[in-house]
């Protein structure tokens, strides 16, 4: 992009997706007319909303801003850009507290199935995978792209590639969660979990992604920096295989370009393979690498200690990257999925203990020499537990992909458990801790509104998740012997419905727990807002948007 | 040069470290996943398995647009109580025709692998539409707005077309009557039952909903339970012969 210009011009970019987005939004106004199906049109209709927006949006800006864009560097240091990532850490914290919240509707729904309201958009199978999306891809994606934008630029030394490429890929995210979202309330699903939304997300989806691939590797490519920083391997990794995943799992035959519903390419066997190939490497690469880059990054920054060995963070990275990928079958144990490949999905699991663990090390003793710092810093404490959470779920993880355990494990509760041991304890915290210190450095604040708030959150929320895990292991142990338990006959011991009628105390106790979680996160949201507000601003240097380094 | 500072070249370099990553996480996705689609034991060689009739290929759909595969499962494991509880094992050949797959991850209510002729169809309405009148433990979600709501009678055909276009094996002639097998399919006395049972071994025309009238998303998930795991007759079926 050229900067000496006198005379104002629109840039290619900012041309092109103007008449991009004009075409689209026209499109899918036609498209909202010829609709089979009244979510298909509502869809159609936001696309087209959406569209419009943009092109306005792209307009004003253009008019706004000075002839020439923001320059690369302001008195040789960079001018990073931070617009984007400002906006992708609100929308994590809005969605983050909605993802809790209906997650503590969707517990509180098993425990008393009034709650369901027998309408359509009320019961659970619709809700869950609002949760699970909210959670995972809503708040989880959102911090990896906050902190990923962040982290790119600091240790590249380089603004950020594109000048609105960046928006579109934190607006285009967020817009496909909203169609995602309403879509399973509509009932639009293509029931794969963890990729349920329908073709014309997925293809924007892909649109998306790969633009923030570009991003992220052309801001790499221009870094001032000879290495590229171990965080940013992780990163590469979670954003490359996401892609490969998704493309992958998500081949999809639409009845009519004017319709939500599709027919997956895969299909029995294969298409169970696909779909677990996709699913645990969707908690590998999203919930894992790239929240291991987070601890690469915020753990050694927050603690003042450089990452504890270089060379394990080598090992670690090959390692898991490589073993990850074969763990899928171990969710396929005993059906009707070749033998063959359940021993491959099993022994690949258990090795995968190992960087695990590996990474858990590096996390760790990271804080060498800075373990007093856990005593007056709740943040740093918040990341130190969630790498030990990590260590935990990366324990448990291998245990259950043993075929006997997992005999008695799968289907139940149990899983359930170790799933959110690793998302609330690993995933959680580590991002909360990142958010809290994201915003004081993005809002240029000299620090958080209140550290008292923040060792308040760390506690409800440990105490929820204490609560969430022992009465998921409890009740998932329980009916899992329930089930297979005979009596001295001969003769089945209870009927189905008896294991489900003993499961209720321990989904009360976990209601309680995921609604001490959602608390928590409300205490974190009032004091990050209350950060941005009120909090004391960091003495400005000459350059702004220049975290304290 | 030691391991180590060989390593640099893909610290160094990005577009070696992003193909790296591609090779690395190449390998076990295609080691796993590719045989599945050419040796000839994954999936077993058995009688009785056929497409989805258009009303049960309806029904199919509205149970995937409910997310009943969030709480049943439809995979029987080959565990002494789980064989004894809900029937013979799956077979992976059962499923071959399932775009999507349908085999579940959580048990919260029942395996519904073989379901089908275990309950009647009334039960299955009245379940349906008010779980905890017939099971007072039940946690399940009531449906009884699945009997309000007609079977989209237009886009049949379109589902049929779109399955084959993916690998299920529909004909020509199925395609064709899609709509009157639909119909035929919820009223016994109709003139295309014959027809209709001929291009669908073993599938049963019933009034489901126990209502007259176009057939209903009640009549389509119903005709979908119940015919569940009823394709295959095991005591026809040797194991031992699919040992390869």
């Amino acid at each position: 992009m050229t900067q000496s210009h006198t005379a104002k011009s629109m840039t290619h970019g900012e041309a092109g997706l103007v008449l991009a987005f004009s075409i689209s939004a026209f499109l899918c106004l036609f498209a909202v007319a010829k609709a089979l199906d009244t979510a298909f049109a509502f869809h159609a209709a936001l696309a087209s909303a959406a569209s419009l927006w943009a092109v306005i949006a792209i307009g004003n800006r253009y008019f706004a801003r000075p002839a020439s864009l923001p320059p690369q560097e302001i008195n040789g240091r960079p001018n990073y850009n931070m617009g984007p990532i400002k906006f992708s850490a609100i929308m994590s914290v809005i969605w983050g507290i909605a993802g809790f919240a209906v997650g503590l509707l969707i517990a509180s729904q098993l425990a008393w199935p009034a709650l369901n309201l027998d309408l359509p958009w009320t019961s659970f199978g619709r809700l869950r995978p609002l949760h699970t999306s909210a959670v995972v891809f809503a708040f989880g994606g959102n911090v990896l792209i906050a902190t990923s934008f962040y982290v790119v630029q600091k240790t590249c030394r380089a603004r950020l590639a594109g000048d609105l490429a960046p928006w579109f890929v934190v607006v285009g995210y967020n817009f496909f969660i909203l169609v995602a979202g309403t879509g399973y309330l509509l009932g639009v699903t293509q029931s794969k979990e963890y990729a349920e939304p329908e073709w014309y997300a997925d293809l924007w989806l892909t649109i998306v992604w790969v633009t923030y691939l570009l991003v992220f590797l052309a801001t790499i490519i221009k870094r001032k920096e000879p290495h590229i920083f171990v965080a940013n391997w992780f990163y590469l990794a979670f954003i490359v295989t996401i892609a490969v995943l998704h493309l992958g799992n998500n081949p999809a035959l639409p009845v009519s370009v004017f319709g939500s519903k599709s027919y997956v390419a895969w299909g029995g066997v294969q298409d169970a393979m696909f779909q677990w190939w996709y699913g645990h490497n969707a908690v590998g690469f999203f919930l894992t690498a790239g929240f291991l880059a987070i601890m690469y990054y915020f753990i050694p920054k927050r603690a003042e200690r450089p990452v504890y060995s270089y060379r394990l963070s080598i090992i670690h990275f090959w390692a898991i990257i490589f073993l990850y990928i074969w763990a899928g079958p171990h969710h396929l144990h005993y059906t009707a999925l070749p033998d063959w490949a359940q021993t491959l999905g099993m022994t690949f699991s258990i090795m995968l203990w190992m960087p695990s663990w590996g990474g858990m090390i590096n996390g760790l003793m990271t804080l060498s020499g800075a373990w007093d710092k856990l005593r007056t810093d709740p943040v740093l404490r918040m990341l130190v537990v969630s790498v030990a959470f990590y260590g935990m779920a990366t324990f448990e993880g291998p245990l259950m992909s043993i075929k006997v355990v997992n005999s008695l494990s799968h289907y139940t509760d149990w899983t359930i458990g170790h799933v959110h041991s690793g998302a609330l304890g690993w995933v959680g915290f580590v991002s909360f801790g990142a958010l809290y210190c994201l915003f004081p450095w993005l809002w240029d604040r000299k620090g958080l509104y209140s550290l008292k708030l923040v060792n308040w959150h760390f506690w409800v929320a440990t105490i929820g998740i204490v609560l969430y895990i022992s009465a998921m292991w409890v009740s998932g142990i329980l009916q899992g012997l329930m089930w297979r338990a005979y009596t001295s006959l001969g003769f089945l011991e209870y009927s189905f419905i008896e294991t489900v009628e003993a499961m209720h105390p321990f989904y009360v106790i976990r209601a309680a727990g995921g609604a001490l979680f959602l608390i928590g996160s409300l205490i974190m949201a009032y004091n990050l807002w209350m950060t941005v507000r009120v909090g004391e601003a960091e003495v400005q240097s000459p350059l702004a948007l220049q975290p304290a380094e | 040069m030691s391991f180590w500072s060989r390593h640099q070249i893909f610290e160094k370099n990005s577009i070696v470290l992003i193909a790296g990553i591609l090779v690395v996480i190449a390998i076990g996705g295609l080691v796993e996943i590719t045989p599945l689609f050419y040796l000839k034991s994954t999936i077993e060689k058995v009688d009785g398995v056929r497409p989805y009739t258009p009303l049960e290929l309806a029904g199919r759909n509205v149970y995937v647009r409910e997310g009943c595969y969030l709480c049943h499962s439809q995979m029987v494991r080959p565990l002494r109580d789980e064989v004894e509880r809900y029937g013979h094992y799956s077979l992976a050949a059962e499923s071959m025709y399932d775009h999507p797959f349908q085999w579940g991850s959580k048990r919260t209510g029942p395996d519904l692998a073989r379901v089908g002729g275990k309950y009647s169809d009334e039960w299955h309405v009245t379940h349906l539409a008010n779980p905890r009148a017939i099971v007072p433990q039940s946690v399940m979600p009531g449906y009884a707005f699945l009997s309000q709501t007609e079977v989209d009678e237009a886009g049949v055909a379109a589902h049929l077309s779109t399955s084959r276009a993916v690998g299920v094996p529909y004909s020509d002639d199925q395609i064709a009557n899609a709509v009157a097998d639909l119909k035929a399919q919820v009223d016994p006395d109709n003139a295309g039952v014959d027809a209709f049972a001929k291009r669908y071994p073993k599938a049963v025309a019933r009034n489901f909903d126990g209502k007259g009238g176009a057939p209903t998303e009640m009549d389509a998930l119903v005709a979908y339970l119940q015919m569940l795991g009823t394709l295959v007759d095991f005591k026809l079926y040797n194991e031992k012969a699919n040992l390869r």
